[in-house]
């Protein structure tokens, strides 16, 4: 009896349900969506860039490459590279160096994390598609004051950035101070020494110095010719004994770690390019 | 053939078909038939299935290989071994490649240009999972997928006690969003569902350290605890919809045997993907015999609950019909 009544009421329930569900999964949907969206808000925000491991390809290209695997942070010998976090939106997983931290200072003779890298999104040579910035490209393969085999250059073609002094009133040598100590007391930061130990590492805070003027930046920098303390003449027309940044710099930041001023005298601009001077 | 085009589309979302009176074999119809007069005593199945249930032999087997996958990555960073670099994304077994498929998808389309590890990588996993069965990714090796597992749990203790509620969400919402981060990743030139993949955050978080990212994750289980069961897995991961096409022709599949089914549809109960298993439903099969469609995680609860053995794991070409 209640046959004719009760079928199309069921079918209208079902079709109910099945609206719901389906507005439920646009709003969800949606949601997601917009939420993952909100990653470009980072990349777009971000004021200062990211300072990338070596051979990484231009900061679009690279956050479009990584595949935010985190193999270059684990073969880092002295764990300079990072996966970034959510906070960086799209850039989330990919890997970036806090040079004041840890700095890369090429430990691994050969940026091991370019040979780890399986998308090319860090590479010895671009893309032939890509462009490549004025002031990227490094006049000369990058040597290192570590090499084994001297005329045996790094293999990747661009700098990663540029040191700059910032605070040229901070920096010990302006002030014509010496060190006595461990550069940055407490700071365990890892180092290759490489009179102490080629291969393997060790933490910066176990080896003092004792110097009648400061030199960290010069003294430990891993590339050949990249900085240089020359007399330089002041607005006050005094010359002074500066730190000088040429173009052979490829923005490790190694000089930023090891600068015993805080914050850091010198530091390096991530992605920057030359432009003649520094 | 027809029958692999009818699970493609159940896994994009549709309805299972109800099949017409001319689709069933003649073994089938018989088996049908002699069933229709006969009573089961379910008083037995259940305490038959109770002992089977507890057994939980695959996903004691499932667990141990997740949990163990999961750590490799752990100890070889940790211990640095060079046995499984990487995270789940992409990855160095023993020094070869190994990409992810979703990921790699992700990457070809934002950066549009490939490199032969990248092709290496993702073949080497295509091929693999492919053999393996597609979304056995999903319930033997995701992280999210065990968390999602205990979350299952509280969820149904939960909707035991009427406290909340399951709200079932359109299927096809998956087929959507694949597209739809295929679309932005090929138009933005960002990897844009890598911000919020639960699989890349936790599988980072267990090699790298915790971060930010976890919390969106734990937003993930609190909506299906407290809202949808599974929904991530069911309704929304890309990752899934990717393996789930690898695995369509796989060799691995679940199978089906009518003679043997109670048709007390427990296995219906514990699935993950439910209308994957729509045959074993009383008058439903076609044939004596029926694989289970590609959207099948091959998480084997449906072989642990099963107490007539009906549902089985099978390797085509290896694994001989009884």
């Amino acid at each position: 009896m209640s046959d004719p009544k009760s079928a199309p009421v069921q079918t209208d329930v079902r079709t109910q349900e099945k609206r719901r569900s389906f507005l439920k999964a646009a709003a969800v949907g949606a949601g997601v969506v917009g939420f993952a969206l909100a990653g470009a808000g980072p990349v777009v925000l971000r004021k200062e860039q990211r300072l990338r491991p070596p051979g990484a390809l231009d900061e679009r290209d690279f956050l479009a490459s990584c595949i935010k695997c985190g193999q270059c942070v684990q073969v880092c010998p002295v764990e300079a590279l990072h996966p970034a976090d959510l906070t960086d939106g799209f850039g989330i997983g990919a890997p970036f160096i806090d040079p004041r931290h840890q700095a890369c200072d090429f430990a691994c003779d050969v940026a091991q994390c370019i040979l780890a890298c399986p998308t090319g999104a860090l590479s010895y040579e671009k893309p032939g598609f890509l462009t490549v910035r004025a002031g990227a490209t490094l006049a000369a393969a990058p040597e290192l004051v570590a090499a084994e085999k001297p005329g045996e250059p790094l293999q990747f073609k661009e700098r990663m950035g540029v040191a700059r002094l910032a605070r040229p009133d901070a920096c010990l040598s302006v002030q014509n101070r010496g060190i006595s100590g461990p550069a940055r007391p407490g700071f365990h930061g890892l180092k290759r020494y490489s009179d102490v130990d080629r291969w393997k590492p060790s933490h910066v805070d176990e080896h003092p110095y004792q110097l009648e003027r400061c030199d960290l930046c010069v003294r430990e920098c891993p590339i050949k010719g990249a900085i240089s303390i020359e007399p330089k003449t002041g607005a006050d027309g005094v010359v002074r004994l500066t730190p000088v940044v040429h173009e052979a710099c490829v923005g490790c930041g190694t000089c930023q770690m090891m600068c015993p001023a805080e914050p850091a005298a010198i530091v390096v601009d991530a992605r920057e390019t030359w432009e003649g001077g520094a | 053939m027809n029958r692999t085009a009818d699970q493609l589309r159940v896994m994009c979302g549709a309805e299972p078909r109800r099949p017409e009176p001319g689709d069933f074999t003649a073994g089938a119809k018989a088996i049908h038939e002699a069933k229709r007069n006969k009573r089961e005593d379910f008083a037995k199945i259940f305490a038959e299935e109770a002992i089977y249930a507890r057994k939980q032999k695959w996903k004691k087997r499932r667990w141990t290989v997740l949990i163990g996958v999961n750590l490799l990555f752990l100890l070889s960073y940790l211990l640095d071994v060079q046995a499984l670099e990487g995270s789940l994304s992409g990855s160095r077994f023993v020094g070869f490649h190994l990409v992810d498929l979703n990921s790699a998808l992700q990457v070809m389309l934002a950066h549009k240009h490939i490199i032969m590890n990248l092709l290496i990588g993702t073949a080497t996993i295509g091929l693999g999972w492919f053999l393996l069965g597609g979304r056995t990714f999903c319930s033997w090796v995701c992280p999210y997928h065990l968390l999602s597992e205990l979350g299952e749990k509280l969820h149904l203790a939960l909707v035991a006690k009427k406290l909340v509620k399951d709200h079932p969400l359109h299927r096809g919402l998956r087929v959507v969003l694949w597209a739809t981060f295929a679309a932005l990743a090929y138009g933005t030139g960002f990897t844009v569902y890598e911000t919020i993949s639960p699989t890349g955050i936790l599988s980072r978080a267990l090699v790298y350290g915790p971060g930010v990212a976890l919390l969106w994750v734990v937003a993930l289980l609190a909506f299906e605890v407290l809202y949808s069961r599974r929904a991530w897995c069911r309704y929304l991961c890309p990752i899934g919809l990717t393996y789930g096409v690898v695995g369509t022709f796989s060799p691995v599949k679940v199978t089906y045997d009518l003679a043997k089914c109670h048709h007390e549809l427990n296995c219906r109960k514990v699935c993950l993907v439910p209308h994957v298993l729509d045959h074993v439903i009383k008058g439903r099969a076609t044939a004596e015999q029926l694989d289970v469609g590609p959207d099948c995680t091959r998480c084997g609860m449906c072989v642990d609950v099963c107490p007539g053995g009906a549902l089985t794991f099978k390797i085509t070409g290896v694994t001989r019909h009884s």
